[in-house]
């Protein structure tokens, strides 16, 4: 098939940014989104133009690297499914696409559609851990967990920190993400001693780091590839909410 | 320059420094003789780490929890995307928790036969010993590894064991031991003892006084070159199966950083130990980026067929059982769909050679749950593999509930790397290897399950103690000479002039393809020495057309993925080289490594230890590579042919 791309392109943090108008041919419905623009590359690189900057590694859904808004929507419309497992065969000949970066005021253009989401990574140093030192650990069966809340610990626990849950909230919020991380140490025993101060030092830098406040409009949930739940919101806020009133 | 495939001989490699003396005391001897850093000096002493996969990241954590100065290095925008973040199986660990008969020593006997003999004794012993301790620490950290509903963890079997010692997190296991591990090392960036630095590629090793002492890196985002000293360097930077471009490896991943240390004096242990898996996704056009591995677990109940007739078009369903091959459980009876990863892998291409092959191009073969979901019902088939389903539809647009899995052998791992001796360190002082980047502890053919295993034995307990006996002299290594440093920024600077320069009418990427397709065709599954010799035939003259006919647009500074890809597939193009010429020399089959001129009546591999009981390790010089041998000594498990009948 035929397609129409408009791409945001931008060189660097200070650029202003504009849409280009691509036009890529013999498109194969089994390529994916991102097989699709390495060929748009390919023959940007030989017509002497500058190719497509994009983030991208494992290309099977789970590095949570790669990322862009396609036609609005962050990963694009196919549910539950991150920008490289998005096939073309969800396209049609002749289909016009707009592909834009995460656009957060916590997440910085780099060039293109690459942004940078380091603020992830220092939400993280704040308290997404458990303390434990190397070599020290208990023997594994000395805690046994109930399978349903090990289960319900992985559901969070399967958070790519690909960050499409901030793209689409109308506020820039990093709630789902933080939220998925608390979740996931919260249910399990190990979790608890630090359960209330992770809370509270995750949301703090949260808000530290210039992302908006959750106002509870869900727009998080139907992006997020992993389906992460939205009930892991209210959980991180009652965490926050009793370490914060102590 | 040397002609193609020529090599000298060396001085053989006498002492890999493992203890003498029982196998199971060795270790605990080893621990005992380190020599220890006295605290305060610890924070004194600054160590690189290179990746932040499994190996790396668990590395760096713990050496930042120890005391130790840590700057840890990936090319990624965050360290918890390395490309261990994919691993789905498992990881192998000697527990015996189901009483089926597992000890230490038994997985120390099943990793030494799978791996064809080709693996040390000492160190595969300490793997299964450590493996233990590697699940008590995930547990610890919160890694929600599958459960009973007792609330113990649950265990499963994989390719090539007979016990159930497989512990997993659905089809994420990699995801869920990276995150345990990025969250250590997030932990100890807050306590300030770890610096890192993401989207930096490290493009040489700093040399001098004849230790390694810092690496020349590239800010991926401004272009800058970057020197960083450090008293000792540790390499984590993973596998080098793209050099077959198409791999169920991460796009990314490259042998830049061993690339580099080989040239620098390190030796390369078997490089053209590849392993190939047998359930990946086929390929399905030109356009392919890569390959999608669908989890091995998926044999515990899938059976593997093809049509008995050649050409046998009809739909699956339509070919009635008397007319179906099930291959693996008619040729190995005793372990059927579960056999290793090597012999399932091969017979799968005998089959398609044969003709029998299904899928566009006769390249595949079916993986087939209906027998499971009537047995199990498909609730408990989804609830086991739900997702794997979910991501073999998504990829190729048909469901496998309905009509069988499609799936056909793919490059996945590489069982070759940097030569480390017992502590890990290479043959650079100072620079250590671990995780798949160094040659492992698995010979020519590792089971499944015990990469994970490896890279977190080496990263959290075993280095840790190894590099403090070489830390705690570090008082006496003297200075950094200027002089080295300038030398290896130039060569860094030089080769990013060179690439920007030549402008001519090929992308990288497009070397990259034919430079796989060598590689697979003639020296992958099955290679001979015709089509070796071919390789190292056309290899050369494809990098003589690289260098002064690709095109890389913009400039040095900045973000340039362009630039990046072009410098991983130079190298690459060398390492491709050394591939094929330590293939063509090891005129045995071992494993995942098959030369078609050594093999039994029934076809099946066949080992020549009287000639190749050795790790063959490859020092780089101007003139050619010199082969050192390291023989390998096998006290305790006898060599046997290897039978899965
Ligand atoms: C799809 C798939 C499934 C798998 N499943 C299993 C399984 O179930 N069980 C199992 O045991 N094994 C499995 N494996 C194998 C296993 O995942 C890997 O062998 C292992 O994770 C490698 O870990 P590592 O830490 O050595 O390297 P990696 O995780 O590859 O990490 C490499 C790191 O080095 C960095 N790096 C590389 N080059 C540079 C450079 N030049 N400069 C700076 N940084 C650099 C990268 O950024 C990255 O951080 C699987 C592999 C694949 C591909
Ligand atoms: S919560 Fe979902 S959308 Fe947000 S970072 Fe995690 S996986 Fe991505
Ligand atoms: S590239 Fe890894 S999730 Fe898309």
């Amino acid at each position: 098939m035929n397609l129409t791309l408009k791409i945001w392109r931008q060189n660097g943090s200070s650029d202003k940014g504009r849409m280009v108008t691509y036009r890529v041919e013999d498109v194969s419905p089994d390529m994916s989104f991102l097989e699709m623009l390495d060929v748009l590359n390919e023959r940007l690189i030989l017509a002497g133009d500058d190719p497509v900057a994009f983030d991208h590694d494992c290309r099977e859904g789970i590095c949570g690297m790669c990322g862009m808004v396609i036609n609005g929507v962050a990963h694009g419309e196919q549910k539950l499914t991150t920008t490289c497992q998005l096939h073309m065969r969800h396209f049609k000949d002749g289909d016009v696409i707009t592909i834009e970066p995460w656009r957060s005021a916590a997440f910085p253009v780099i060039k293109d559609l690459v942004v940078n989401r380091s603020a992830f990574d220092r939400i993280i140093q704040a308290g997404g851990f458990i303390s434990v030192p190397t070599g020290s650990a208990p023997e594994a069966h000395s805690v046994p967990v109930p399978k349903a809340d090990a289960d319900a610990a992985f559901d969070a626990a399967t958070c790519i920190g690909c960050g499409a849950c901030v793209a689409a909230c109308p506020n820039g919020s990093a709630s789902l993400f933080t939220a998925a991380k608390i979740t996931h140490l919260g249910l399990l025993p190990q979790g608890q001693p630090e359960r209330e101060s992770r809370a509270r030092a995750m949301v703090e830098q949260m808000d530290a780091e210039g992302f908006g406040g959750c106002t509870n409009t869900g727009e998080c949930t139907a992006v997020c590839p992993k389906g992460i739940p939205f009930d892991t919101i209210a959980r991180m806020n009652a965490d926050y909410l009793k370490a914060a009133s102590k | 320059m040397s002609l193609p495939g020529t090599y000298r001989v060396g001085e053989p490699i006498r002492d890999t420094k493992a203890p003498e003396g029982p196998i199971e005391d060795r270790w605990d001897k080893r621990r005992f003789q380190a020599k220890l850093v006295n605290p305060v000096n610890k924070r004194k002493l600054t160590v690189i780490v290179v990746g932040t996969g499994l190996a790396g990241g668990s590395a760096a954590a713990t050496l930042g929890e120890l005391g130790y100065k840590v700057k840890s290095f990936c090319y990624q925008d965050s360290p918890r995307r390395a490309h261990s973040i994919a691993a789905q199986g498992g990881i192998n660990a000697a527990k015996n928790y189901r009483g089926d008969g597992d000890s230490i020593y038994r997985l120390f006997y099943d990793t030494v036969k799978g791996g064809d003999y080709r693996a040390r004794e000492s160190n595969v012993y300490r793997l299964a010993q450590v493996s233990v301790n590697i699940i008590d620490q995930a547990v610890a950290q919160g890694v929600p590894f599958a459960r009973e509903y007792g609330g113990l963890l649950d265990t499963r079997s994989f390719g090539g064991t007979q016990v159930s010692r497989t512990f997993y997190a659905r089809g994420q296991t990699g995801q869920q031991l990276l995150l345990g591990a990025y969250q250590a090392l997030e932990r100890q960036v807050a306590a300030g003892n770890v610096e890192v630095h993401t989207r930096h590629e490290m493009l040489e090793l700093i040399v001098s006084g004849g230790r390694a002492r810092g690496i020349v890196v590239r800010d991926m985002v401004t272009g800058e070159i970057e020197t960083h000293l450090a008293d000792a360097v540790v390499l984590a930077s993973g596998g080098y199966g793209n050099v077959f471009f198409l791999s169920t490896n991460a796009k990314g991943c490259n042998t830049t950083a061993i690339w580099r240390a080989h040239k620098k004096g390190a030796y390369f242990g078997n490089p053209c130990y590849t392993q190939i898996h047998p359930t990946c996704i086929p390929q399905s056009g030109d356009h392919q980026s890569k390959l999608t591995l669908m989890s091995e677990s998926l044999r515990n109940d899938g059976r593997v067929w093809v049509p008995k007739r050649k050409g046998d078009d009809r739909a699956p369903g339509d070919i009635p059982e008397g007319e179906r091959d099930y291959y693996l459980e008619r040729i190995y009876p005793a372990f059927g769909n579960l056999v290793p990863r090597d012999i399932a892998s091969r017979a799968a291409k005998n089959v398609c050679d044969e003709g029998r092959g299904v899928g566009p191009g006769g390249l595949g073969v079916y993986l087939d749950f209906a027998d499971a979901i009537r047995r199990m019902g498909r609730d408990a088939v989804e609830k086991k593999y739900g997702n794997l389903f979910e991501m073999y539809e998504r990829i190729t647009g048909e469901n496998p509930y309905e009509v069988p899995m499609r799936i056909y052998p793919a490059v996945h791992y590489t069982m070759g790397g940097l030569w480390v001796d017992y502590d890990l360190q290479s043959t650079i002082p100072g620079l250590f290897v671990i995780g798949e980047a160094n040659f492992s502890d698995h010979g020519a053919n590792r089971l499944g399950a015990s990469a994970l295993m490896q890279g977190l034995a080496d990263g959290y307990f075993v280095l840790p103690t190894t590099i403090g006996d070489y830390l705690a002299g570090a008082g006496s290594f003297g200075p950094v000479e200027e002089g080295d440093v300038a030398e290896a920024r130039k060569a860094v600077q030089d080769k990013i002039d060179k690439l920007l320069s030549v402008n001519g009418d090929r992308t990288a990427d497009s070397y990259h393809r034919e430079l796989g397709r060598i590689m697979w065709d003639y020296c992958g599954m099955e290679r001979t020495e015709e089509s070796l010799r071919k390789a190292l035939e056309r290899i050369p003259e494809l990098r003589e057309e690289f260098w002064n006919n690709v095109k890389v647009p913009g400039d040095a500074e900045g973000l340039n993925q362009a630039l990046e890809r072009a410098g991983r597939v130079a190298d690459f193009l060398e390492l491709a080289e050394l591939m094929c010429i330590d293939a063509l020399h090891r005129t045995e089959s071992c494993g995942g490594h098959f030369r078609a001129e050594s093999q039994d009546a029934d076809g099946e591999a066949l080992r020549d230890d009287e000639n190749f009981a050795y790790v063959a390790a490859w020092e780089w010089t101007p003139d050619g590579p010199v082969l050192h041998k390291e023989e390998l000594n096998y006290e305790y498990v006898k060599m046997t042919q290897r039978s899965y009948k």
